[in-house]
């Protein structure tokens, strides 16, 4: 299945042929009878878990199915954040795995991610904000991920749009500053695994709903029932974010987590003005520009469970007035819609990547409101793990079993920090 | 915004209320005697109910006192509250 590469002859010739002469990016596939693996979930995380599987660890019949459309759910709905500065080793092994991923991923896939290594700031408005945020830095350099401490006149020349005046409520003090970090295009990366994997002979299958689980006399999984016909396999792997519970409950798999809603906005598009991503979890602002020219901004979650894709205006308020107060000059945008996605947080609210109970059926959840900036580390540890039936080094941590044996990655209490 | 029928001061908006999570799960009266993946189930392990789901609300910034309720987390409807220590009443599945 030869794919045409994109390059900037391509672009050209095609230019000149009125754009007319590119094919679809992947086969739209009808199920087959039995595949070597199913991925469930066809968002970044799946959809890279089998370009994975097929390119690393040459498994030749795999299948991705996926309820609605690639990249509709959570891929499609985050603020498209990267960064690895993680304080626990376990953590930062993880989402620095991602990150060097990220620098390679265009070139990897031929298709253009638009990683942009911007430079992710993290506001410190507070004592304990400082001394937090120090000793991320010297946590990070000791694991070699970087970060480095900046006062709040650097941060204001990093960032100038940044009101640093001591007359606010929570006045900026200083700010951590990850370069390597940034945004990448959201989009286009389930687009640019999805393709890739075809072009490796993985089969898509949209609009396909799982509705069982088949298990054989040993409990092991044989297959999968779903809304288009059973399909065989002896390995499936899923990645499905808010709905896990739901899929794994159908093999009598409970795990430790609930879905919230979590929400986002974006702005009208205005010309450049915001150089960098800045977040500041003491105030709950996380904001970044797009290509296109909107602020795009991420809220909280709401504080109930809930499947709805939405949530409360008030969760956005809440994000709306740090920012307005952080960055005064936004004070009269508009703001152009907002959205919800279901994310589904573990009481650690750190992921599970993990062989489960069941023979043949692993998980990739738990990445509460954080999980777009591990997509290419997620993916590719989780394809290991599915391919044999171990967890990668990396992955190693994050099993369902640490919450039995008080083994917790306790990132967020212990950073007090959102993720 | 949700508005939230208090059980003991009427309807009041979300934002005076603090959400409690799951209700009904009631602590082991001797946790000693629990293995440790007993011990987490009854810590973490939570139904993530997708439909009608019993969990537990306060009315923090009224009077303060904690009340069940009965939502459906695919449309967020509330279809009942009531007192703790008072059984879930019977109700019907909404649609979407």
């Amino acid at each position: 299945m030869k794919r045409q590469g994109f390059s900037a002859l391509r672009l050209l010739t095609a230019g000149l042929s009125g754009q007319r002469s590119w094919q679809p990016q992947w086969r739209r596939c009808e199920p087959q009878a039995s595949y070597d693996a199913i991925i469930v979930g066809g968002g970044g995380h799946g959809l890279g878990a089998a370009y994975y599987l097929a390119k690393e660890h040459k498994l030749t019949r795999i299948a991705v199915v996926e309820k609605g459309w690639i990249g509709g759910g959570n891929t499609g709905r985050n603020t498209t954040i990267i960064r690895s500065n993680y304080l626990f080793n376990e953590s930062a092994a993880l989402y620095d795995h991602a990150l060097k991923l990220w620098e390679g991923l265009s070139q990897d896939l031929n298709y253009n991610v638009m990683y942009s290594p911007r430079g992710v700031m993290m506001l410190a408005h507070t004592v304990h904000d400082i001394q937090v945020f120090k000793r991320h830095i010297h946590a990070n350099r000791c694991n070699g991920v970087d970060n480095e401490w900046l006062t709040r006149e650097e941060a204001k020349a990093f960032c100038p749009p940044l009101n640093i005046e001591s007359n606010i409520r929570y006045p900026v003090l200083g700010a951590a500053l990850q370069r390597r970090g940034g945004t990448a295009r959201h989009d286009a990366v389930a687009w640019g695994y999805a393709r890739a994997a075809d072009a490796l002979g993985v089969d898509i299958i949209e609009n396909c709903e799982v509705k069982g689980i088949l298990r054989d006399a040993n409990g092991a999984v044989e297959g999968l029932e779903t809304t288009r016909g059973k399909i065989r396999t002896s390995k499936v792997g899923v990645s499905v974010a808010g709905h896990t519970s739901q899929i794994m409950s159908m093999a009598g798999v409970s795990l430790p987590l609930e879905s919230f809603p979590l929400q986002a906005l974006v702005s009208e598009p205005i010309k450049p003005i915001f150089p960098c991503v800045v977040m500041s979890n003491t105030v709950h602002a996380y904001i970044s520009q797009s290509d296109k020219g909107e602020l795009v901004i991420g809220a909280g979650t709401d504080a109930y469970t809930s499947y709805t894709q939405r949530g409360a205006l008030h969760t956005n308020l809440h994000t709306i007035e740090a920012i307005c107060e952080l960055f005064p000059a936004f004070r009269r945008m508009r703001m152009l819609r907002n959205w919800g996605g279901i994310v589904d947080v573990t009481p650690d609210r750190s992921p599970i990547i993990a062989k489960t109970a069941v023979p043949g059926l692993y998980v990739n959840c738990g990445w509460g409101t954080g999980g777009f900036k591990a997509t290419p580390g997620s993916a590719h540890v989780f394809a290991w793990t599915i391919a044999r039936d171990e967890p990668h080094p990396i992955n190693a941590p994050f099993t369902i079993e640490r919450f039995r044996d008080g083994l917790l990655i306790d990132e967020a209490a212990a950073a007090a920090v959102a993720h | 915004m949700l508005l939230i029928h208090c059980p003991y001061c009427g309807d009041r908006p979300e934002l005076e209320f603090s959400y409690g999570g799951q209700a009904h799960i009631a602590r082991p009266t001797e946790p000693q005697t629990l293995s440790d993946g007993q011990w987490a189930s009854y810590l973490y392990l939570r139904s993530n109910t997708r439909g009608i789901h019993a969990e537990r609300w306060r009315h923090l910034r009224g009077c303060a006192r904690f009340f069940n309720a009965l939502r459906d987390t695919t449309n967020d409807r509330i279809l009942a509250t009531y007192r703790v220590g008072e059984q879930p009443p019977a109700v019907a599945e909404t649609p979407p």
